[in-house]
């Protein structure tokens, strides 16, 4: 990102992990400096399309007789619209069914590989291309798509774009961008047991808010990021754009390569030697400077939960429902007017006592293998809330063979949980799967936005920790209410 | 894409922070898969409220909407821009937008405005104590005049550029394509291609 003079006079200086990675990319510099910079165009590594972002990029592309650059520098999936029951019969809404055709017209039409419903390669978009490899480190990786940040957790720059980009990078396989700022997230210290990936982001965003990483790149470090696996990585990454910044990246180190190494599109041989030297050399520099730097101490956190109706609405579990008052400025006491009223929920109530009807674990944010581990850890041998539906939506066909193959299935169907197949589903219901008027839910995906899982529902959003623990007790919990009330009940 | 110069259209106050994507068009209306006629689904939601601006006249044929901050977060998806475009909106005033839902509308000829929420909220008593009122977007100047308020607004010179010349984003990188083709060569044969596919 050459927005100091120093960066690119001197390409010796230290330079953060988003500026290498831009730098790598840049095609076509950008020509003047400061507000007046035209934007630098930037080369593609990896584009992934959907069904949902994608009609009318393609419609674009025909009507000006246009072919996509790279298709092999492209992968499509369905994801946003695909039942998660019955999938062997055919789509019963007919505007679901007509895009998802037309993806699949298109992806013939213009020769991209794409995995269709049934396939064990379909899933979520961001749950797929890490799967499959083909998210590495250094790359630049767009998707029309906002939660595309997920694969800047392997130290890729990823963003989402809009539909005129997807046409742009399909025609072009570039795209003119202008700098963005770095951020730092510094996380010192070491998760307290529940706690996880998902409540460090939920109180970055609670400190920042929806706004504060606007214009950044948010680059996530310290000890407490370190230590975390690829999967939960990806959960911190995929939330950046809920705290406004269009990516969020992590350094690649040994724990990345050896997610990488051996996945269908992992370089082989000798690339593989060339890749890890490349992707070591990658990591933010000694000195570099950050445009701003944010601390959170990983040693104090606990479950984190929202209570409104946008991701910065959060407290920890063991807290009550601010009351507006709290606020001090008046916009974010009008907005908590509102989401109060929305969610139903009064001033002081302990987040503890709000009962829930429905436990949706599933979405980008935590759909992984290892987010079906936990929660079914959780879960294994305990009864679930009569009053509670519990819905387990696999992220990708693959990751739900590889539940089944570890018996994690059978653990959810004795619960009482419905073990569906893989795609978007309840994250935001453009599928049957959708809230009821009025339904609240504990929902580990990542927007609690008025309406997002069915018109009126209510979400709040948690860890797949705190959704199994919700389910076991009906009301927003973590285990640590488990062996509480548990204790409790063997006394009386 | 058509030239912007200046506009002077009906002024709509929408005295909300935080207009996020799923008000400005909800997931349900993502299934189209035109590229025009999103006109019904702006602000879908709020419209079933009879008091809603956009059903009280003269507000109901604004061009120009005026809203609180943070305006267009939450998702990447271009639908809101078209949906506001499609119902007839020439510009946005807010002052400070989402940054993907500001790149969309650059791209598609809706002027995403930055102006001071100060300047935001003389506009919005212009509106309520005079509905009807025009607001006048100059992009030469960078100005928005509304009754006696004039104020200067925030928008980067490319865009502008851009919007007042009305250019096609695609056939002004493909002037570089020799760049392109150059940079590509030069890629790390380790990078990964999806094609020929490989699967688990
Ligand atoms: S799971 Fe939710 S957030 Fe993720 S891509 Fe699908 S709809 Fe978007």
């Amino acid at each position: 990102m050459a927005d100091t003079p120093e960066s690119t006079v001197n390409p010796a200086a230290p330079r953060t992990l988003a500026e290498k990675v831009w730098q790598d990319h840049v095609v076509v510099p950008g020509e003047g400096a400061g507000e007046a910079q035209t934007p630098d165009l930037l080369y593609i590594d990896l584009h992934l399309v959907h069904e949902v972002t994608s009609p009318q990029a393609f419609e674009g592309l025909r009507l000006a007789g246009r072919p996509v650059r790279r298709p092999d520098l492209t992968i499509a999936t369905e994801d946003h619209n695909t039942p998660t029951l019955e999938i062997d019969k055919p789509i019963a809404d007919p505007v679901s069914a007509k895009q998802i055709q037309t993806l699949r017209d298109n992806a013939r039409e213009f020769g991209i590989r794409l995995h269709s419903l049934g396939d064990a390669e379909q899933g979520i978009v961001h749950v797929v291309g890490p799967q499959l490899g083909l998210t590495q480190p250094g790359m630049t990786v767009v998707c029309g798509d906002s939660h595309t940040s997920t694969h800047g957790a392997f130290g890729a720059l990823a963003f989402g774009i809009g539909t005129s980009e997807v046409e742009h990078v399909l025609a072009t396989q570039t795209l003119p961008l202008k700098p963005f700022k770095t951020m730092a997230i510094n996380v010192e210290g070491t998760l307290r047991d529940g706690v996880t990936a998902k409540d460090i982001i939920l109180a970055v965003i609670a400190k920042i808010g929806t706004g504060g990483g606007q214009g950044y790149v948010l680059e996530y470090r310290g000890s407490a990021i370190r230590s975390l696996s690829m999967d939960a990585r990806m959960t911190i990454c995929n939330m950046s754009i809920e705290a406004g910044a269009r990516a969020g990246m992590i350094a690649p180190d040994e724990t990345t390569f050896e997610y990488i190494k051996d996945r269908p599109h992992a370089p082989q041989g000798q690339d593989w030697d060339a890749a890890v030297r490349y992707w070591s050399s990658l990591p933010t520099d000694e000195g570099a400077s950050f445009d701003a730097e944010v601390f959170l101490d990983a040693d104090a956190l606990e479950p984190f939960v929202t209570w409104g109706t946008n991701p910065g609405q959060g407290v920890s579990l063991s807290d009550t429902v601010p009351s507006p008052e709290q606020f001090d400025d008046p916009n974010a006491q009008a907005a908590a007017q509102r989401a109060l009223e929305y969610m139903d929920l009064a001033p002081g109530t302990p987040m503890k006592d709000i009962r829930v009807d429905t436990v949706f674990l599933g979405s980008c944010t935590n759909s992984r293998i290892e987010d079906l581990r936990t929660a079914a850890s959780i879960i294994q041998g305990q009864a679930k809330d009569e009053d509670v539906r519990m819905i387990v939506v696999p992220g990708s066909a693959r990751v739900r063979l590889q539940a089944e193959a570890e018996g994690l299935d059978r653990v959810f169907k004795d619960f009482g949980a419905e073990w569906r197949f893989a795609g978007c589903s309840m994250c935001l219901g453009m599928n049957p799967d959708q809230l009821a008027p009025g339904e609240r839910c504990a929902s580990t995906s990542n927007r609690n936005f008025e309406g997002r899982q069915g018109k009126g529902g209510r979400t709040h959003l948690v860890s797949p920790v705190v959704a199994a623990a919700t389910a076991i007790r009906g009301t927003l919990s973590s285990p640590s209410d488990l062996t509480a009330g548990q204790s409790q009940f063997q006394e009386a | 894409m058509e030239p912007f110069a200046r506009h002077a259209g009906i002024g709509v106050p929408l005295k909300q922070s935080n207009v996020d994507t799923d008000q400005i068009i909800p997931a349900v209306y993502l299934k189209r898969i035109t590229r025009t006629g999103f006109e019904d689904a702006l602000f879908a939601g709020w419209r079933k409220d009879p008091d809603f601006v956009l059903n009280r006249e003269p507000y109901s044929s604004g061009s120009v909407l005026v809203a609180g901050p943070d305006f267009g977060t939450g998702s990447s998806r271009e639908h809101a821009v078209w949906a506001l475009k499609d119902y007839g909106f020439k510009a946005v005033l807010s002052a400070r937008f989402a940054d993907i839902f500001r790149g969309n509308a650059g791209k598609q000829g809706l002027v995403a405005a930055e102006v001071d929420q100060q300047d935001i909220e003389l506009i919005w008593k212009e509106l309520e104590n005079h509905p009807g009122t025009e607001v006048i977007v100059d992009l030469q100047g960078r100005t928005v005049t509304c009754g006696a308020v004039t104020a200067g607004f925030q928008l980067d010179d490319y865009t502008r550029w851009r919007l007042m010349e009305g250019l096609d984003d695609i056939g002004l990188t493909l002037r570089t394509e020799a760049e392109i083709s150059a940079f590509e060569a030069a890629r790390p044969p380790f990078k990964p291609a999806t094609l020929p596919a490989r699967t688990a």
